[in-house]
């Protein structure tokens, strides 16, 4: 693994200390969601329409209730009715409405899997058995699931007030687009009247999971006075109290989260399911509720990403400048609007310096269940689509797929189609550090072919607050508000470590709950190392700063003549040598003496966070007579900023890439004819194992972001965005064919072969 | 309805509980005897994240009975560290960073033991075959195979 | 709520007599890596679960001078660990050991991969290729029948009331004989045979076929033998044009489904590659043994 521009001026930032919740996780030890018990716990089981598109026309729940052990049942009438409102709590802008309607059906259900009832029982088995007295009569309707059927007229309609916004005039008559989206720059019709080579395609994707291999999960527990507890794995302890506030009427400082470990995310847990049917169960039994969802429920109705259809426009001069590039995105929202399509126009071309642009998106409802965040939302799509398109362009011209992009390539000063103008970014780098791997220049064999793709995704900064206490003995610890998911505890303790100039082991760094540590973003959007880091950056210079002052006055001298330098007070180099280094561990232990607790909170709203870009290599080896691809070998060039902790910077490289590689090669979701899924489990729906995969080399080149005390950029989401466009790309140079659509599951490989040869 | 009565030994200890002929292995450790170390991913034997060894074999214990384990000898993440002392394959997962978010580690961390147990010399190869069954979704797997094989050089005494 | 009972025979008599004797469906549990998934999703909602496993030889792999005898419940695990079973019967065994994960070898049996009936089962095919046989116990007393007498469709079994499986034979091996078994999956591990094919050949000192069964998985209800492939191996060296007849065949034999699995089309026409490699292979071994 390559790391390139460290400085080496950092004692803790760039090294790789053990993990401090790494022992908890090794021995079992580590309390995920489903793994705590308390006494007189209920346990809470849902129940699901087998309908992908109904009315619900009654409910009955008389014989559950009645069923010795059934302590509490609800339905959609134990909910408030939520007007619409549009919030942004989770990641991407959140309907409550929606979101209440999503957890438990008001009226219609609109997938395979709404939940329409709950119940909490005093065993799993009676759980079962409650859930089998709930009588519903439903009056099934057609549904609808492509994307391109969701959107032509006559198409069964999901919501009947649904007006599509960002149309002008807005249309006098309901559908299933939700939303429609545009960006431009200049004049896309003369870019292409100005091209010598025009390229127009289309490309589609299938809808897949997150699947992390934790199920959701949750405790919840309403006490007599009102005061409710929950326990839960999520992206956002702060975000599940909102939404269960919203949900139920409750106000938010009643509603304490404490975040369990989190057993993998990637987006699909900044919202809630079970959380508020949690709740509801717990109020009315009076008892905690526990509920796990089983792996079928998790596929069947939590979100996974968009299924889409991509059209793509670009033209070129004939040595490769690119002057017109367009595109068409059509993503499915699931039930309720809001897919990533937004995001996707924005990201679609970020890598290239174009004049003449167009994106335009539609956000269209099916009866899927509701899509959510899945690592870069949008982006994956997108660049399957543009980075395909822009290999076959490479190849028509005769050009080197790298030199193409050189050519065409973001740098400082570049303005995005959708606004901004780009400042400290490492695109260029990463295209150069491919040219210039060993990678990109090792022999190929028969049926073995190279790919390469970029990608993008923006990284967001946002609210984030830390506390830095300093413990009687010099120790410290370090208190912030985001689920850990990839080992940013890690990160926060390093960055607490090297300002206050102790060893990493003497920090210990906590994740709190919503009562005792103040609001945060959630964990998303490759956020928390920054922005998160950023407040503990602050806090624990803001506890220097009170280091020195105490310092000043246990050595009788001027604040000014101290300087904080290895974590110990020392002279200012104005008079060196007036005093022996006076370190942090005594100043804590005459704290008491010298003022009382030495402690600093930052609450911020961390801005500047760097986009990030990069480049990915694929070598793959297709087997022409059966269609099978093995991955013989990855390369993925990131610029990361600066890495706090390299080999978790790695492991999100890594992770992301795997992800990739199984949306491109043979993940997806199988619906029948009557919108049933098919393959509601890890059999049949097929994440990589580590029998597919090679190593994974992951290249960190830095660049480091400015507006960052540590120059960090975002990293766990823009791995995923290249490698659907790199393996398609890889396939093409080994067997001549060019798969357009998603996944490249062998029949499908085959089956283009077959079709090219006779 | 009458429960079964069983007695086990898990990691070196004589163990007993009550359970339901439906419940699992997995049921039984979790919900009767509070070992949640193990973790229940799918139910469905595909994704190895409750991973245990019975009588020297590992296997998924969401696919057996509790009742099956009468008279058997389990081992679970649990024992797998002596005290404070950890198995080589739970030391060389931290150093080298094998783990993200932690779900699937105890799963993977018995299936390499059982792997190490049978072969003390894998090839990359052998190893990534050996853990198909133990699905991981946030390392790509690269980190989890380098821990394994390095633990194999150290109790290789390398 | 069905109460769900338990019952663990330790004679073979007496397994006989319990599943004869039930109330209701009973169910034997074998390996019960099949078994447990379709009780956990309710699939099948049984009222007696019968363990075989305490019953003493029902686990075990004997080698005497007419062939090998493993047990019903016999780990697939151990048959990829047994040095004689492997030598002899390198198809049989590669099967057995395609059969899921490690976690899920550690348990699965050929006698549950055989009744659970799927067409995709990984074991039956290079079984059915190996002549092999399987000694069914049940209130009849014992009757040994061709492994391909027992499916009789998907899920479905020729079985009577009170019968179970208890033991598999497979006999011994004429010198230059080998067999050999591959599968298709999308990935490389962890998925159903989307198609299978076993081929099992005896040669003669000059390399032509003197003995071919051909069998393929996952592209007909159950696993088929298919005579006109090996009829395009009898009498022939493998050539290219008879790897090109035995193709043929091989697709012509198939009955497969589309799925989420797979096509008609796909499966037809990896039915025909995997018949070539695997005879490929068989060919190879066989060559390679006096």
């Amino acid at each position: 693994m390559a790391t390139m521009g460290t400085q080496g001026q950092f004692k803790v930032v760039g090294t790789r200390p053990v993990r401090p919740d790494g022992v908890e996780k090794v021995t079992g030890r580590a309390a995920f969601g489903a793994d705590l018990s308390l006494p007189g716990m209920l346990v809470g089981k849902v129940k699901r329409s087998p309908h992908a598109h109904a009315r619900i026309v009654s409910i009955d729940v008389e014989k559950a209730r009645a069923l010795p052990g059934v302590k509490a049942v609800v339905t959609a009438a134990d909910f408030p009715e939520i007007a619409s409102e549009e919030a942004f709590v989770g990641e991407g802008p959140m309907n409550f409405r929606d979101l209440s309607c999503n957890c438990m059906a008001r009226g219609k259900v609109l997938y395979e899997g709404h939940a329409v009832a709950a119940v909490a029982a005093t065993s799993s088995a009676i759980a079962d058995a409650a859930l089998d007295l709930i009588e519903v009569v439903y009056e099934p309707l057609p549904h609808v699931i492509d994307v391109e059927a969701a959107m032509a007229p006559g198409a069964p309609l999901l919501h009947d007030d649904l007006i599509t916004q960002g149309v002008d005039p807005a249309p006098r008559t309901p559908s299933n687009v939700a939303k429609r989206v545009h960006f431009s720059l200049g004049d896309v019709e003369a870019g292409f009247r100005a091209a010598q080579v025009v390229l127009e395609r289309r490309y589609t994707t299938k809808p897949v999971h997150q699947a992390y291999i934790e199920p959701h999960a949750c405790v919840a527990s309403a006490g007599a006075d009102g005061q409710c507890q929950i326990w839960c794995s999520s992206q956002g302890q702060f975000m599940v109290r909102a939404y269960c506030a919203k949900l139920l009427g409750l106000p938010i400082s009643s509603i304490r989260v404490t975040p369990a470990e989190i057993g993998g995310g990637f987006g699909g847990k900044t919202l809630v399911y079970l959380e508020p049917l949690a709740l509801a169960l717990s109020k009315q039994s009076g008892r905690p509720v526990k509920m796990v969802m089983t792996r079928e429920e998790v596929f069947r109705a939590t979100g996974p990403t968009s299924g889409a259809v991509v059209e793509v426009k670009i033209g070129a001069t004939r040595n490769g400048k690119i002057t017109g590039a367009q595109a068409v995105l059509k993503y499915q929202a699931g039930a309720f609007p809001g897919s990533p399509v937004q995001p996707g126009c924005m990201a679609a071309f970020a890598m290239y310096d174009l004049d003449n642009v167009s994106v335009t998106g539609y956000d269209v409802v099916c009866n899927r269940p509701k899509v959510a965040a899945y690592r870069a939302p949008g982006a994956p799509i997108a660049s399957f689509a543009v980075e395909s398109c822009l290999d076959e362009l490479a190849r028509t011209l005769g050009l080197d797929p790298i030199a193409l992009r050189e050519k065409n390539a973001a740098k400082d000063g570049t303005r995005a189609v959708y606004g901004p103008i780009w400042k400290d970014i490492g695109y260029v780098e990463t295209l150069q550090a491919a040219k210039k791997h060993a990678h990109y220049a090792a022999p190929l064999g028969p049926n073995q072919g190279r790919g390469v793709a970029s990608g993008f995704w923006f990284n967001i900064g946002g609210e984030s607050t830390a506390e830095v206490h300093i413990n009687e003995d010099g120790t410290a610890v370090v208190v912030s508000g985001n689920p850990d998911i990839g080992g940013s505890r890690a990160s926060m303790a390093m960055m607490a470590a090297e300002v206050l100039g102790i060893p990493v082991e003497r920090v210990r760094p906590i994740v709190g709950d919503t009562s005792s540590i103040g609001y945060s973003f959630l964990t998303g959007g490759s956020r928390v190392t920054f922005a998160t880091g950023m407040a503990v950056v602050q806090a624990a210079q803001e506890v220097v700063g009170e280091l020195k002052r105490r310092a000043a006055l246990i050595l009788d001298v001027s604040p000014e003549a101290i300087e904080w330098r290895d974590g110990a007070a020392v002279p200012s180099d104005a008079d060196p040598g007036r005093f022996a280094p006076l370190p942090l561990a005594a100043i804590a232990l005459k704290a008491g003496r010298t003022g009382g607790p030495i402690s600093a909170k930052a609450s911020i709203n961390a801005q500047g966070a760097g986009p990030g870009f990069a480049t990915h290599l694929c070598d793959v080896e297709v087997d022409p007579e059966t269609g099978q691809v093995k991955i013989l070998r990855y390369t993925a060039i990131q610029d990361v900023g600066r890495a706090i902790h390299p080999s978790y910077v790695e492991g999100q490289i890594q992770g992301g890439v795997a992800q990739g590689i199984g949306w491109a090669l043979n993940e997806e979701y199988i619906y029948d004819a009557n919108g049933r899924l098919e393959n509601p489990g890890f059999l049949d729906y097929r994440v990589p194992v580590a029998s597919d995969l090679p190593m994974i080399e992951a290249v960190m080149v830095e660049v480091p972001n400015p507006r960052h005390p540590f120059g960090v950029r975002g990293v766990g989401e823009v791995p995923i965005v290249p490698p659907m466009a790199a393996v398609a790309n890889a396939i093409h140079a080994a067997t001549g064919v060019r798969l357009a659509d998603l996944p490249m599951s062998p029949p499908r490989v085959l089956a283009a072969i077959t079709r090219a040869t006779t | 309805m009458s429960k079964h009565h069983v007695s086990t030994t898990i990691n070196g200890e004589p163990v007993e509980f009550l359970c339901e002929t439906q419940q699992t292995l997995l049921d039984a450790l979790r919900d009767e005897l509070q070992l949640t170390g193990s973790k229940e991913g799918c139910s469905s034997g595909d994704c190895g994240a409750c991973s245990v060894i019975v009588d020297g074999r590992l296997v998924c214990s969401c696919l057996m009975l509790a009742v099956e384990a009468e008279g058997r000898r389990i081992e679970t993440i649990e024992g797998l560290a002596q005290g404070e002392r950890l198995h080589p394959v739970q030391k060389h997962f931290l150093e080298a960073a094998a783990l993200q978010c932690g779900f699937c580690t105890p799963g993977l961390l018995v299936a390499a033991k059982a792997l190490l147990d049978r072969n003390p010399s894998p090839t990359e190869t052998e190893a990534r075959y050996w853990l198909a069954g133990n699905l991981c979704r946030c390392t790509g797997y690269d980190k989890v195979i380098r821990a394994v094989m390095d633990a194999a050089a150290e109790i290789r005494g390398e | 709520m069905p109460m769900l009972s338990y019952s663990a025979p330790t004679t073979i008599d007496e397994a006989v007599s319990v599943l004869a004797g039930a109330n209701g469906t009973a169910k034997v549990l074998s390996g019960g890596t099949d078994l447990l998934v379709q009780l956990r999703s309710g699939r099948i909602q049984p009222d007696l679960i019968v363990d075989i496993k305490r019953i003493p030889g029902i686990i075990g792999i004997r080698q005497d001078p007419g062939g090998f005898a493993i047990g019903a419940a016999t780990p697939c695990i151990l048959l990829t660990e047994h040095q004689g079973l492997k030598a002899a019967w390198p198809g049989v065994v590669e099967a057995a050991g395609l059969i899921g994960s490690i976690q899920v070898k550690g348990r699965a049996t050929l006698a549950g991969n055989l009744c659970n009936a799927s067409p995709a089962a990984d074991s039956v095919p290079a079984l059915i290729a190996a002549r092999a046989t399987c000694v069914v116990a049940g209130p009849g007393g014992r009757r040994e029948v061709p492994v391909e007498a027992i499916a009789t469709g998907p899920g479905r079994t020729s079985l009577a009331k009170g019968e179970l499986v208890v033991e598999f034979r497979l006999p011994k091996r004429p010198p230059r004989s080998a067999d050999a078994y591959l599968r298709l999956i999308p990935r490389t591990e962890m998925d159903i045979a989307v198609v299978g094919a076993a081929v099992s050949v005896t040669l003669e000192a000059g390399g032509t076929c003197t003995e071919a069964r051909v069998v393929l998985g996952a592209v007909a209800p159950t696993a088929i033998l298919v005579p006109e492939a090996a009829a395009a191996l009898v009498g022939h060296r493998l050539d290219a044009e008879t790897l090109q007849r035995l193709d043929a065949a091989a697709r012509r034999a198939c009955k497969p489904i589309t799925d989420k699995r797979g096509t008609i089309e796909y499966r037809t026409q990896v039915a025909g590659v995997l018949a070539r490699r695997a005879a490929g292979i068989a060919f190879a071994r066989a060559g390679e043994r006096r």
